[in-house]
């Protein structure tokens, strides 16, 4: 993490074509056009953000994470990160990053996952899968075409032991990410609703996502 | 952000309750995981139900009844088997290895260990391991993997075998189709990280009679891929033959280490009576 490059380009919040504000534990999803760049912004900071990829035209190709790691040769997502679909395909890459430790390892959270990791009285308490779902149905999907996604925001140092924990987050308030599309996407997120973990503060809190056209992506 | 008493309190007590379940997973596992299995140490009983012979390159699928559990044993030569599952049922539930690093806080999968589906509940349970590195993160090979080698620039189709086409074929012959290839895990891979999170290959040594023993929890469809690691760092494609081995496990003592080990793990386990 050594040489984590953080680059935060110069834009006018008013330049952006769209504007979404996604509630805490809510779900969101949209197209993101070639060159457009999505812009993810954790408002109160410490807020995971999970998100998956699908090329716009033909949602079997999607975003794989064991794909993009292979690729990058280490485990947490940055600035220059390249997001990788499952038939090898660059999706998108990440310009910027003001806040520095994001995770593509541990997926999202589930109402059957979470009572396995924190017990059987978490089973009825709201999860990404859940927002997934009602997100990826709207699109003709189902279950089967959600994969483990990006975890924006969430901190999950992998260890030399193979240690994995979900650690408290370093994205302060207004902390963003920006991702540059290099093919036609649609965009899932799952303002992440998990309170049992410190992937949110232990209080999951709103976020804001903004488009920005491609003519002056590089400023 | 400003949050009211009420709210600061909870999150404290969700923190409190964080952080006693990571030291359980973690630090004080109520049982220890237990040491690697030792070559041979382990005979199979008699009449094994299947015996298959997959090439370097190549894929096999099988069915596992609940019960009966698959040994993958390297033969002649190093090798990594790459493996995807689904719920002979349901396809839709599926191997995840995401949930299975996340909920057994850890990435390090060995003996004593479970795989876990996408709906929390266990699939495999992991009885014996003589290598205990495997790899749960950068998955398989793929045609882009597979440049690397000098044969692997051949037009698709005449070039080298590769792990995503295997299961797209596999997918393919057990009537489902690429929706339905999940993220693998590859065993007999030894990929860890380093400090700064680069994955590091480990050269720990994969010989002839390294073998794991995974029993199936549910009844599954399993594939099977027998092609190098992509970060494998032999510069030639060496793909020993793999045999995979179906067999009916022994029967689960009521302290089966694999469903007693953690609470995580046991937990998993009830969900597959629910």
């Amino acid at each position: 993490m050594s040489n984590r490059f953080l680059a935060t380009p110069v834009r006018d919040p008013k330049s952006a074509i769209a504007v979404h504000d996604i509630p805490a534990q809510a779900p969101w999803s949209g197209l993101v056009r070639k060159g457009q760049s999505i812009r993810i912004i954790d408002l109160e900071g410490q807020q995971a953000v999970d998100t998956l990829f699908y090329r716009a035209d033909d949602f079997s190709e999607r975003y794989s994470s064991q794909d993009t790691l292979r690729v990058q040769g280490s485990a947490y997502v940055s600035t220059g990160t390249r997001l990788i679909s499952s038939e090898g395909r660059l999706m998108a890459t990440v310009t910027a990053d003001t806040s520095g430790s994001h995770d593509t390892s541990a997926g999202a959270c589930s109402c059957e996952s979470n009572t396995a990791r924190f017990g059987h009285h978490t089973k009825y308490q709201h999860a990404c899968r859940e927002n997934f779902l009602v997100a990826v149905m709207k699109h003709g999907m189902s279950k089967r075409d959600i994969v483990p996604n990006i975890n924006f925001f969430m901190n999950v140092p992998v260890e030399p032991s193979g240690n994995l924990a979900i650690v408290d987050g370093v994205s302060k308030p207004g902390d963003y990410v920006e991702i540059l599309a290099e093919m036609d996407l649609l965009c899932v997120i799952s303002n992440c609703p998990q309170i049992n973990n410190p992937c949110n503060g232990f209080n999951p809190t709103p976020i804001r996502v903004q488009i920005f056209a491609g003519a002056d992506t590089q400023g | 952000m400003t949050v009211t008493p009420e709210t600061q309190a909870r999150m404290d007590e969700y923190r409190r309750r964080y952080e006693e379940l990571k030291a359980a997973g973690q630090g004080q596992t109520p049982r220890v995981m237990p040491a690697p299995t030792q070559a041979g140490a382990v005979l199979l009983p008699p009449g094994p139900l299947k015996r298959e012979t997959i090439p370097g390159g190549w894929y096999w699928t099988t069915r596992l009844l609940a019960g009966e559990a698959l040994r993958i044993a390297l033969m002649d030569a190093p090798a990594a088997v790459s493996l995807i599952a689904w719920n002979a049922a349901d396809t839709s539930e599926r191997i995840n290895y995401a949930d299975t690093v996340k909920i057994q806080w850890t990435a390090a999968l060995s003996k004593g260990r479970v795989v876990f589906s996408d709906m929390g509940r266990v699939m495999f349970s992991i009885i014996e391991d003589t290598s205990g590195m495997h790899d749960a993160l950068v998955g398989g090979s793929t045609p882009a993997s597979n440049r690397k080698y000098a044969q692997g620039d051949a037009a698709e189709g005449a070039g080298l075998r590769n792990t995503r086409d295997n299961f797209i074929l596999a997918a393919g012959k057990l009537g489902l189709d690429k929706r339905d290839i999940p993220p693998c895990l590859t065993f007999f891979a030894p990929v860890r990280t380093d400090e700064e999170g680069r994955f590091v290959w480990r050269d720990t040594p994969r010989a002839g009679g390294d073998f794991v023993d995974l029993r199936a929890e549910m009844d599954l469809l399993v594939a099977l891929s027998n092609c190098p690691h992509p970060m494998d760092p032999n510069p030639d494609y060496a793909a020993g033959n793999v045999e995979a081995i179906r067999y009916w496990a022994p029967e689960p003592s009521f302290d089966d280490f694999c469903r007693t080990a953690t609470r995580e793990a046991a937990r998993g386990f009830d969900n597959l009576a629910r």
